[in-house]
């Protein structure tokens, strides 16, 4: 006698796809893709009408016509002759400059503000504390718009430089201040200055393998070599060395004044300075944060255990408590970068030519293909955010605590 | 002579000698936290030196600020050559850098208004121990109060609206006990067909109990920054909601929506989305409907804000334990109701951090309208402000008032949820 059965088949119905909820995902799933179908449709429709309307039509042929246009700031070669495809890459440059300079001078900030934030200074830690809180809860654009007023409205024009007893002088003889950007020297390279270069690369790894060197030594046999004085001194002998040896072949170009303006020199203009400073200055207090997060992350048993095995304060900043904040750190650190190179599309309010102030800006309204420009506008900063993305998950799975 | 006369031990108590001079009071106070080693010394020489030259440098620019001129000509005058800020421009420019330079003068009280009732509206939501529940009736008709405020217009207008969202609740309650699901797509049907409807019937009621209407594009300053911030902010929190748990769903359809979704929006800059507001989404609405610009960009702001906080609610949920979600199968409970009752509070508790923080980076992020020509109080102080004949110049006034107005609104935001997140915490502590 068998009391076990199998349960009975019933046979599909339609109100299942209802109330069954083995079946009822399908449903939602076929109704949101129905959903998603009729809106795309929906808005292709229109935009072929409207286009139609207009006699427009989707093309990026204007990307080849001459751009007619000049822009202040040109990492390569370009004239109004050129394309508006080359517009762009100028601008897609020139976005990637201000990011790079950005991200360096924002963690600069931001590190030495977490730090000081913990230091048992109390006034240090206050003033740290305001600058933190009042760029955090300001808006970046408005710093944007300070910080260029003080470039263009505060400093000197070229003018005060001029005469006997100008109004205005340069910082020991080399930087100019002025209301038309930063005048600052730029080197002169001469026949033989590669070699220059090439040694001060080779002393960079040197410096590691010197260091790698010590290290193993110190596991293998315990014995401490100094760290500090000779990597100075293999960064820097052997490059003052070469360098005097080749007969000074790199020399500096000083900006001078000159009729109305300056010249010589590497012209630093107010647009990018005020882009650079205030994204760095705004992200540095974010990252201030995170820094001050994940320092106070690490648990104090972790110091007073590394304290205990008679470890030196420095050591134990270095060899305990630095490894694993970092853990904490990078991540959030990363997503900054990202938010600063998001942020430097604000350009366009100080008329610096980044890849929104030439594609999303003249070219747009030269040539009136929104939906184009829009569109690679868009793409170039997707590119630039999934590839950091990727990057960044690479990072985390290889940082991820090996726990049994 | 006896021993005990000869005594090399104390008889009696000395009493408590005072702790010295310098681990007491101040002086112990300076010396740890200011002195305590050479470089902390160096460190707070400079810190004094460099807040001594900020003080010195802006206190005369404070103490001699001119509050009454018409002009920045006439400030100079008054000042006569000695350092002063000229803050005028803030008592004369009051009404332009609050409401714009279009808005109707005779009707700021509507606006103010509105703003005032805001927090009427908010109090039971932000503080709910404290104020009645009851009051969230009022919070839930805020919104169309609001509207009516700030646009004016026929009444008819924000009631039919309303009506429209009761409909939808009632045939929602009616179809939950079937599905969670259908109610929420049976409910917004019906809303909408209820407001197709109603058009035809408003249309002739145009007048009744009209107030003046005011167009979008003559409102401005700092108003339409806290009405983004506003609108934006609650629009985004139940379709951030939405979109996590879409992202965390089993179903793959919806799943890869949400996700392109996401980090697409993620993944651009906002000005990207202002533009496709301002010159691309026309295109893609059918011929001969406009909407406003206002409209527009509280649609790309929304779901901009909408994205970053579906991904903090997506952490939220994450966080939490496995167990809680097979303890809401266990009993039974469905997955809306699972949701509903045992996961999303403890998740969105979670997330308060990060939902501040997205609402706070998004509310600073509204005087990016100011790109592409909205006169927010940034567009303002930049556009009619500073180009007017009078006020040329006046830079620091200007951009320091604006500093002012979004530090105190965002540091007090920051404040809330730190408060909220201690009211919050039900562990034993």
């Amino acid at each position: 006698m068998t009391t076990m059965t199998d349960p009975p088949k019933a046979s599909f119905q339609l109100s299942m796809l209802i109330y069954d909820t083995r079946y009822r995902s399908y449903t939602f799933q076929f109704i949101a893709l129905l959903l998603l179908m009729l809106l795309i449709g929906y808005l292709g429709k229109n935009l072929v009408e409207n286009l139609a309307a207009q006699g427009q039509n989707i093309s990026f042929g204007f990307l080849s016509d001459p751009s007619g246009y000049d822009i202040n700031q040109r990492p390569i070669e370009y004239d109004s002759q050129s394309s508006h495809m080359r517009a762009a890459v100028v601008g897609v440059l020139n976005t990637l400059i201000v990011a790079f300079l950005g991200c360096i001078t924002a963690t600069l900030f931001g590190v030495t503000a977490g730090i000081l934030r913990l230091s048992p200074n109390w006034l240090v830690r206050k003033l740290m504390a305001i600058y933190v809180e009042a760029f955090r809860n300001v808006p970046v654009l408005i710093w944007i718009l300070i910080i260029f007023t003080v470039m263009s409205a505060s400093l000197p024009s070229p003018n005060q430089f001029r005469g006997e007893s100008a109004e205005a002088s340069m910082v020991l003889d080399a930087f100019a201040f002025t209301n038309r950007g930063v005048y600052v020297p730029s080197p002169i390279w001469g026949p033989g200055s590669s070699v220059v270069v090439l040694a001060f690369l080779a002393s960079i790894i040197g410096v590691f393998a010197y260091r790698r060197y010590a290290t193993k030594l110190l596991y293998d046999t315990g014995r401490l070599l100094p760290m500090g004085w000779p990597s100075l001194a293999i960064l820097f002998v052997p490059t003052i060395l070469i360098f005097f040896i080749m007969g000074q072949p790199i020399s500096l170009d000083y900006p001078a004044l000159q009729g109305f303006n300056f010249v010589g020199g590497l012209h630093i203009r107010g647009s990018l300075i005020a882009l650079w400073f205030a994204l760095a200055i705004y992200t540095g207090a974010f990252i201030a944060e995170n820094v001050r997060a994940g320092i106070q992350a690490v648990s104090k048993g972790q110091t007073e255990a590394a304290a205990s095995l008679g470890l030196r304060p420095g050591r134990i900043m270095k060899l305990v408590i630095l490894p694993q904040a970092l853990r904490v750190i990078i991540p959030p650190l990363i997503s900054q970068y990202l938010n600063l190179t998001k942020n430097s599309s604000l350009a366009i309010a100080v008329g610096y030519m980044d890849v929104t102030g030439t594609l999303g800006g003249i070219t747009l309204n030269q040539t009136g293909r929104a939906i184009e420009c829009v569109l690679l506008l868009m793409l170039f900063y997707l590119t630039i955010s999934l590839s950091i993305s990727a990057v960044m998950n690479v990072y985390n799975n290889s940082i991820k605590l090996k726990e049994r | 002579m006896p021993h005990d006369q000869i005594s090399f031990v104390r008889k009696h108590m000395l009493p408590e000698a005072p702790p010295p001079a310098t681990e007491t009071g101040a002086v112990k106070w300076l010396r740890e936290n200011l002195f305590s080693s050479p470089a902390n010394t160096l460190l707070t020489l400079v810190s004094i030196f460099v807040v001594f030259n900020i003080a010195s440098a802006s206190a005369p620019w404070f103490l001699n600020g001119v509050w009454d001129s018409p002009s920045i000509a006439a400030c100079r005058e008054i000042l006569d050559g000695r350092v002063g800020g000229c803050f005028a421009v803030l008592s004369e420019r009051w009404n332009q850098l609050l409401f714009g330079f279009k808005y109707p003068v005779e009707l700021y009280w509507r606006p103010g208004l509105a703003f005032v009732l805001l927090f009427v509206a908010g109090a039971p939501v932000l503080f709910g121990k404290i104020f009645p529940r009851k009051m969230l009736f009022f919070t839930g008709l805020y919104p169309f109060i609001a509207y009516w405020l700030i646009w004016g217009g026929s009444i008819m207008v924000p009631i039919f609206a309303l009506l429209g969202v009761v409909v939808g609740a009632v045939v929602y309650s009616r179809v939950v006990t079937i599905s969670a699901g259908v109610a929420v797509i049976a409910g917004f049907v019906a809303a909408l067909i209820f407001w197709i409807a109603s058009g035809y019937i408003s249309r002739p009621m145009a007048d009744v109990m009209a107030l003046q209407a005011v167009p979008s594009r003559d409102m401005g300053g700092f108003m339409i920054n806290l009405m983004l911030g506003v609108v934006c902010v609650s629009l985004s929190l139940p379709l951030g909601i939405l979109l996590a748990l879409g992202r965390q769903s089993r179903m793959p359809i919806i799943k890869w929506i949400c996700v392109v979704f996401i980090e697409f929006i993620r993944g651009v800059p906002l000005i990207t989305l202002l533009f496709v507001a301002n010159v691309v989404l026309a295109y893609f609405l059918p011929p001969n409907v406009t909407f406003d610009l206002i409209l527009r960009v509280i649609i790309m702001i929304t779901m901009f804000s909408s994205a970053y906080i579906a991904e903090v609610i997506r952490g939220g949920l994450a966080a939490l334990p496995r167990g809680q979600y097979e303890a809401a199968n266990s009993l039974g409970l469905d997955y809306a109701q699972s949701m509903q009752l045992i996961i999303l509070p403890q998740a969105l508790k979670i997330s308060i951090p990060g939902i501040v923080n997205v609402a706070v980076g998004l509310f600073k992020d509204t005087t990016l309208v100011s790109v592409i020509s909205m006169f927010d109080i940034v567009g303002m102080i930049r556009g009619p402000i500073l180009a007017s004949m009078e006020w040329k110049g006046v830079y620091w006034e200007l951009f320091g008032f604006a500093c002012i107005l979004f530090f105190i609104t965002c540091y007090g935001i920051s404040q809330y949820s730190q408060w909220l997140e201690r009211q919050l915490r039900t562990d034993h502590r």
